[in-house]
This record gives structure tokens, C-alpha cells and sequence, in this order.
């Protein structure tokens, strides 16, 4: 309420004071908020919240693998049906309802008000729209847990005629509300993309050129934009499939002249750009700290920016990589390996980009630094392993097993968590006006991240070995049972990071309410964000901001401090 | 809230086009790959499934053509309304807009009589591919008609009042696009036999 008393007593908006800055109750403020900053961060806790969701499950799932048949403490025993709703939904969730939210929403919502120098998005309702429908695609989810049959269980790829039909997948109720679920946190999302993709073109401070915009902006609103374009066609598949499992029709039935693996195609025209749909806002994020940490300008702007388009260009033609032994054409598989290994070289160029920045740069191994070279290390892992599965000759032998999994796991990791980690140690003094603690944020990464690679270096062997996916208890396969071993290690490692993250939860709360004032611009980086209040205020500027210069102009030669703002009008010293 | 004033955000404008316009072309180019999605899929079956040219013969071409002509009709009302709304008359942009939605009402009714009466012969969702397409795609645009019906009286109303005249043309745009989807699925459903 202090905050918006002051408000009131600072100077007229541009245009004109007519803002509405009246006393606002708790519930106008923080839960019916139009707010983008407000909003950013009801995606940012509901995304926390279904993170500790979908860990929970992984916890659950793995401890049954572990010792299979044992009751799991906090959980009991996981039977075969619950085994596969937890496995699925644990996919869901943390694609669509934590590295969506996290990554695009949360960041998107905060950031590109803030960082084009706005007062707020161009549709602060239809934002509102957003978060409301996501919030409730979010509640029939877990709803569909509590169902009579239980969860759907047909893992998130959902193929039909499992997924098609209850009297396959045992889940009349759970597996219609899971469709409903990911069709509304669709329709979130679109209405989210246009507010950002709208934003970022007609919203911009007076002076902001295309090539002054923000690493993060551009990456985010790439990302909206290839989410747009391709969720279309699985929307429609959705609503076949919907029509399917309620109405009865044979869609994808080929017993009723319909064809199952064009769900396939519609599944995965949309399910790999989304890859790139949160890969690019994670990569924003990784080349804002990058600069900031190393006091360098970003290595080749324009190169990036390119190169980020063409990905998202390139990354429409490689769909079928995910189908070559669902019985696709061999001379439609030989295209689609070459697509595939295609896509590597810009995603590589990238990695290189960042990387030369980093080159005679100062680095300052602050936390949200750690959180940015460990994207760079651990995505670069993901990255070389992708290509083992890109090619369809070797892809016949690996594919549907643990190394797939270790795979993506290797790439949604640092997108999702290692990217959430790095922009929210980065931003949290601006969200919050307090620091977070350092000791506390080294030692949450190091337990994270090591964790993490003991988690999943075990699973790519027994991926190599042959081990399948999606099967409940591998004492039942001879070949399988020897290796117990490694399965219990992934989930020793699993234990020690989710613990690990108890550290972070209290390091966020503590820093709250404990933490070192923040100041203005603690980080003295260039970008617009930095020069309003931390939190900003409603409004976030008394007076709009003007741009003048690029977002990284670090250690330029011939001035005094190593960062010089974006909105300090030319041949002044930067105010602080 | 709903007396709240627009951010300075939504003023400015960057690429010289104003902001609800070039939202509204976000939301048609969103909605593209949705009916793309949908009219791929259908015409992949239709080519793998020679036999579908049977079912497709039983469509009623006439009830087609009188649809396509009233929704084309529909869309001259919504350009006049739009050239009433650029001369600031915002009464005669509504009376337009309500006979745009009229238009709609009537291809709604014309669509009731043409699927009972499809329904009574025994051509129904689960009767085959062909047909579950059919009730399918058309009942996709269907709802885009009526939700487009619903904001044209909400606009409707507003423009009577003389106030939110752009918002005229974006209704415009939106309805031009479910009519150019139709003017796809009358000859993929009807005319390809």
C-alpha cells in the first residue's frame, strides 16, 4: 500500500495522470492483478508449485525402480497403473506447466515491460485472461489424479489408440481431462504470445532500434512466435482426439479407417519446435547474465539473432526424427536425419557465441553466473547426445530407451531448471529490492547440479545397455535385473538434489524478508530494467525512459565506469 | 476494474500500425495453422481413401452454395460498416455490423436444417471418416461464427455509442477470415465428390 501512496506524489505520465492509482484491496492487487509484474509472478509460484508437483512424482516413480514393490515413504506402494500416471504426468508437467511458465510466461511478463521501458503490456486483461485460464488447466490436472480410474497413464505423447479409447487405457475420466488440461494451458499460452509478440513491436521506448532490444526479448518472443505457428495443428489433433475418447469417432482408429501416426505428426510438428520454445528463452537469459558477469558486450548480436531464427525455421522440418520405427517411409527418414543433424550447427554456433563472449572478459562467478556456465556445459551434453538419436540407423537401436531419456533429460534440465535458477538469482533483486544470499546460492547449485549428473550419466548406460522405457519394474527382464546397481544410484542422486532444493526454498524466503537491500542497479547493468525502483512500482517509471544505445555496452574504452545504460543520453556520466 | 484506463503501452506504436490491429492479425495467423492443421489431416486421408468420394457425394452442394453466398453476403456488410466507421458514423457502422451478425444467424440456420436432415439419413459423426471431418471441421467454424457473432454486438453496442469505431475494422478482419475458411471447406466437404 506504501507503494502506491508514493506513486500518487510523482510526476504526470506523458500521457496525462489519468492512471487509476487508487488504493487497490489485497484481492484487486495480488490475485485479480492486471499488473504485468503481478502477473509474471503468479506464473512464477504456480510454476514453482508444479515443479515440487512433478518432483514429487519423479521422487515416487524412481523409488519404485529403485526397489521395486517396497512402499515409498511419503507416497506407499506404486502400483502399475499409478506407476504410468506418474511417469506421464510427471512429463506434462514439467514441460507444459514448469519450463513453459517459468521460462516464457514468468520472465516474458516481468521482463518485456520492464526491459522496452513500458508501463505495462498492451493488453493487461488479456494477460490477466492468461494467467486465469493457465491457473485453472492447472487445477484440472491434478484434478484428474482424483478421478475414478485414476490419472491418465499413456505417457505425455499421449499416442493414440491407447490414448484414443478407455477400453485400452483403463482411464475413462483421467485421460479426457489431461486433453482438456494441455488444450487450455494451449490457449494461455496463445493469448500470452500475442501480448508478448505485440509488446515487444509497437511498445518499445522512444529510440529502442530492433538490434537495442534485449538478447531475452528477442528470444522470448521467437519463442512465442514458433509456439504460434505450431501448436495450431495439435490443437486440432487434440480435438480429434477429444472427439475420439467422448464422442466416438475413428479418427486415429485404423480398425475405422482412421491413422494413428498422424497424431504422431501432429504431436510432434508441434513437439519439437517446443523445444525451441523454451531452449530460446533460457538461452536469452544465459547471454544477459553472460554480459553482465563478463563486463563484455555480447559476442556478434546480429549473428545470434539470425542464428536464433533460423533455428526456429529449421526446427519445423525435423519432426519426424521422433517417428523413424513408427513405420515412416525409410527415404522420409533420410531427409529428416539430415534436418536433424542440420539444426545441431546453428544451436552450436550459439554455444560458441557465448562462450566468445566470455573470452578475455572479467567474470565475476556471482550465482547467477554458476547457473549460466553450467547451462553452457550441461545443454552442450544434451546437445552431442541428440545427435546419436537424430540419425535414424543409430536411432533404431537407442530408441525408447533410458538414453533417450538421460537425452532430453540433458537438454530440459538447464533449459528449464538451470535457466529458471539463472534468471531468478538475476532478477530476484528487482522482483523483491533484496539480494539473495550468495553461500547459500553456491552451495544450492553445486548440490543441484552434481546431483543432477549422477542422476542421469547412470540412466545414459543403461540406455546403451538397452534398458526400455516405460517399463514398471525391470526385475521382471532377465537381461535388465543385474543392474540394479545404477538405478539405484540415479535414485540416491535424485534424493540429494531434491533435498537440495530446500535450500533454495529458504534461501527465497529468507532473502525475502532478510535479504541486503538491493538498490536500483546492483549487478551495474546496462538494460532498462536496472533504472526503475526495485520492485518497480505500479506504472514502473514516474517518467517512461528513453533509449540511446544497445544493451551491452560494457567496458567501452575511454570511459570511466565498465557499463554504460541504456537510457543515459550520449556523452553524460551514468547517473547513480 | 472494467473502468480501468489503457496503458501507455497500448498507444504507442513502434511499427506504425496500431496495436489492436496487429493483434488481431496475430490471432488470424494463430487460428491459420489451427484449420491448416485440421485441412491437412483431412486431405491426407481424403487422397489415402478413394472410397470417401462416395460418402462426400451424399453432401448437399445446394445448402453448401446458399451457406457460401450468405457468408459472402455477411462480409460486404462488414466492409460497409467498416466505411461507415472511417467517416466517424458509428450508428450506421452498428446498423451494418448487425446485419453482418444477421448474416451469420441465418448460415447457423441454414447449417441446423442441412445437418438434420443428414443426421435423419443416417450420416452421422461415427459413421465414417469422411463424415466424422465433416462435423468436425464445420462444427470448428461454426463456433468461430457464433463467437464472432457475439463480439460484433458487443462492438455493435459500442460503435452505436460513438466510441471504440477501430475496433469496427478488426471485427472486420476477424470476420473475413472465417469466411475465406469457409470459402476452403465448401469445396473440400461439398464440391471434391
Amino acid at each position: 500500500m506504501a507503494e502506491a501512496s508514493t506513486i500518487d506524489t510523482q510526476g504526470p505520465h506523458a500521457h496525462g495522470a489519468d492512471h487509476g492509482h487508487h488504493e487497490q484491496s489485497f484481492l484487486s492487487k495480488y490475485i485479480f492483478s492486471t499488473d504485468h509484474k503481478i502477473i509474471g509472478m503468479q506464473y512464477m509460484f504456480t510454476g514453482i508449485v508444479m515443479a515440487l508437483i512433478g518432483g514429487y512424482m519423479s521422487y515416487a516413480f524412481r523409488m519404485q525402480l529403485a526397489f521395486p514393490g517396497e512402499s515409498v515413504p511419503g507416497y506407499g506402494v506404486v502400483s502399475q497403473g499409478e506407476y504410468n500416471a506418474l511417469v506421464t504426468n510427471h512429463g506434462t508437467i514439467m514441460i507444459f506447466w514448469v519450463a513453459m511458465p517459468m521460462l516464457i510466461a514468468a520472465f516474458g511478463n516481468y521482463l518485456i515491460p520492464l526491459m522496452i521501458g513500458a508501463d505495462d503490456m498492451v493488453f493487461p486483461r488479456i494477460n490477466r485472461l492468461s494467467y486465469q485460464i493457465f491457473l485453472i488447466s492447472a487445477i484440472v490436472l491434478i484434478v484428474s489424479f482424483f478421478v475414478p480410474g485414476g490419472g491418465f497413464g499413456g505417457a505425455w505423447t499421449s499416442y493414440p489408440p491407447l490414448s484414443a479409447s478407455a477400453e485400452y487405457n483403463l482411464t475413462p475420466l483421467g485421460a479426457t481431462l489431461w486433453l482438456v488440461a494441455v488444450a487450455l494451458e494451449f490457449v494461455a499460452f496463445l493469448l500470452g504470445g500475442i501480448n508478448f509478440i505485440t509488446t515487444l513491436m509497437n511498445s518499445r521506448a522512444p529510440g529502442m532500434k530492433m538490434h537495442d532490444i534485449p538478447m531475452v526479448l528477442w528470444m522470448i518472443v521467437i519463442a512465442s512466435i514458433l509456439f504460434m505457428a505450431s501448436v495450431g495443428p495439435l490443437i486440432a489433433g487434440a480435438v480429434m482426439l477429444f472427439m475420439d475418447q467422448v464422442v466416438g469417432t475413428g479418427f486415429f482408429d485404423p480398425d475405422r479407417g482412421g491413422d494413428p501416426v498422424l497424431w504422431q505428426h501432429l504431436f510432434w510438428f508441434f513437439g519439437h519446435p517446443e523445444v525451441y520454445v523454451v531452449l530460446l528463452p533460457a538461452m536469452g537469459i544465459v547471454a544477459e547474465i553472460i554480459c553482465t558477469f563478463a563486463r563484455k558486450k555480447l559476442f556478434n548480436y546480429k549473428l545470434i539473432l539470425y542464428t536464433a531464427f533460423a533455428t526456429g525455421i529449421i526446427s519445423f522440418f525435423v519432426w519426424a526424427h521422433h517417428q523413424f520405427v513408427a513405420g515412416i517411409d525409410p527415404r522420409m527418414a533420410n531427409v529428416f536425419t539430415i534436418t536433424t543433424l542440420i539444426i545441431s550447427i546453428p544451436i552450436a554456433e550459439m554455444l560458441f557465441l557465448f562462450i566468445a563472449t566470455l573470452y578475455g572478459g572479467s567474470i565475476r562467478l556471482t550465482t547467477p553466473m554458476l547457473w549460466a556456465l553450467a547451462f553452457l556445459a550441461e545443454f552442450l551434453i544434451g546437445g552431442i547426445t541428440g545427435i546419436f538419436l537424430g540419425a535414424s540407423g543409430s536411432d533404431i537401436y537407442f530408441h525408447d530407451t533410458y538414453f533417450v531419456l538421460a537425452h532430453f533429460h540433458y537438454t530440459f534440465f538447464p533449459i528449464a531448471i538451470i535457466g529458471f535458477f539463472a534468471g531468478i538469482t538475476y532478477w530476484f533483486p528487482k522482483m523483491f529490492g533484496r539480494m539473495m544470499d550468495e553461500k547459500l546460492g553456491k552451495i544450492h547449485f553445486w548440490g543441484t547440479v552434481i546431483a543432477f549428473n549422477f542422476i542421469f550419466i547412470p540412466l545414459f548406460i543403461l540406455g546403451a545397455a538397452g534398458q526400455h522405457r516405460r517399463i514398471y519394474n525391470f526385475q521382471n527382464f532377465p537381461d535388465l535385473a543385474g543392474m540394479q546397481d545404477l538405478r539405484v544410484i540415479a535414485t540416491s542422486a535424485l534424493l540429494v538434489m531434491l533435498v537440495f532444493q530446500a535450500i533454495f526454498l529458504f534461501n527465497f524466503v529468507y532473502s525475502l524478508f532478510k535479504g541486503k537491500p538491493a538498490g536500483k542497479n546492483p549487478w551495474k547493468a546496462n538494460t532498462l530494467e536496472w533504472t526503475a525502483d526495485s520492485p518497480p512500482p505500479h506504472g514502473n517509471w514516474p517518467e517512461l525512459p528513453n533509449c540511446y544505445r544497445g544493451p551491452y555496452e560494457y567496458s567501452v574504452p575511454g570511459r570511466e565506469d565498465d557499463y554504460w545504460p541504456q537510457d543515459v543520453p550520449p556523452d553524460t556520466a551514468p547517473a547513480e | 476494474m472494467s473502468s480501468m484506463t489503457k496503458p501507455i503501452a497500448t498507444t504507442r506504436s513502434a511499427t506504425g500500425i496500431p496495436t489492436g490491429k496487429l493483434a488481431v492479425w496475430w490471432v488470424v495467423g494463430s487460428e491459420i495453422v489451427i484449420f491448416g492443421g485440421l485441412l491437412a489431416s483431412y486431405v491426407m486421408h481424403r487422397l489415402g481413401h478413394p472410397e470417401w468420394a462416395e460418402y462426400a457425394s451424399h453432401t448437399n452442394t445446394w445448402f453448401g452454395g446458399a451457406n457460401t453466398f450468405v457468408l459472402l453476403t455477411s462480409s460486404l456488410f462488414a466492409v460497409l460498416a467498416h466505411h461507415a466507421a472511417e467517416h466517424g458514423d458509428g450508428k450506421k457502422a452498428a446498423k451494418w455490423l448487425l446485419g453482418t451478425c444477421a448474416g451469420g444467424f441465418v448460415f447457423l440456420c441454414i447449417k441446423a436444417v442441412e445437418w438434420t436432415i443428414e443426421i435423419q439419413h443416417g450420416y452421422t459423426i461415427t459413421a465414417n471418416g469422411f463424415w466424422s471431418f465433416y462435423y468436425t471441421a464445420a462444427g470448428i467454424h461454426a463456433l468461430h461464427v457464433i463467437a464472432g457473432c457475439i463480439i460484433m454486438l458487443i462492438i455493435a453496442r459500442q460503435a452505436w455509442k460513438g466510441k471504440e469505431l477501430q475496433r469496427v475494422e478488426l471485427i472486420g478482419i476477424y470476420w473475413h477470415f472465417v469466411d475465406i475458411v469457409w470459402i476452403f471447406l465448401f469445396p473440400l466437404l461439398y464440391i471434391a465428390k
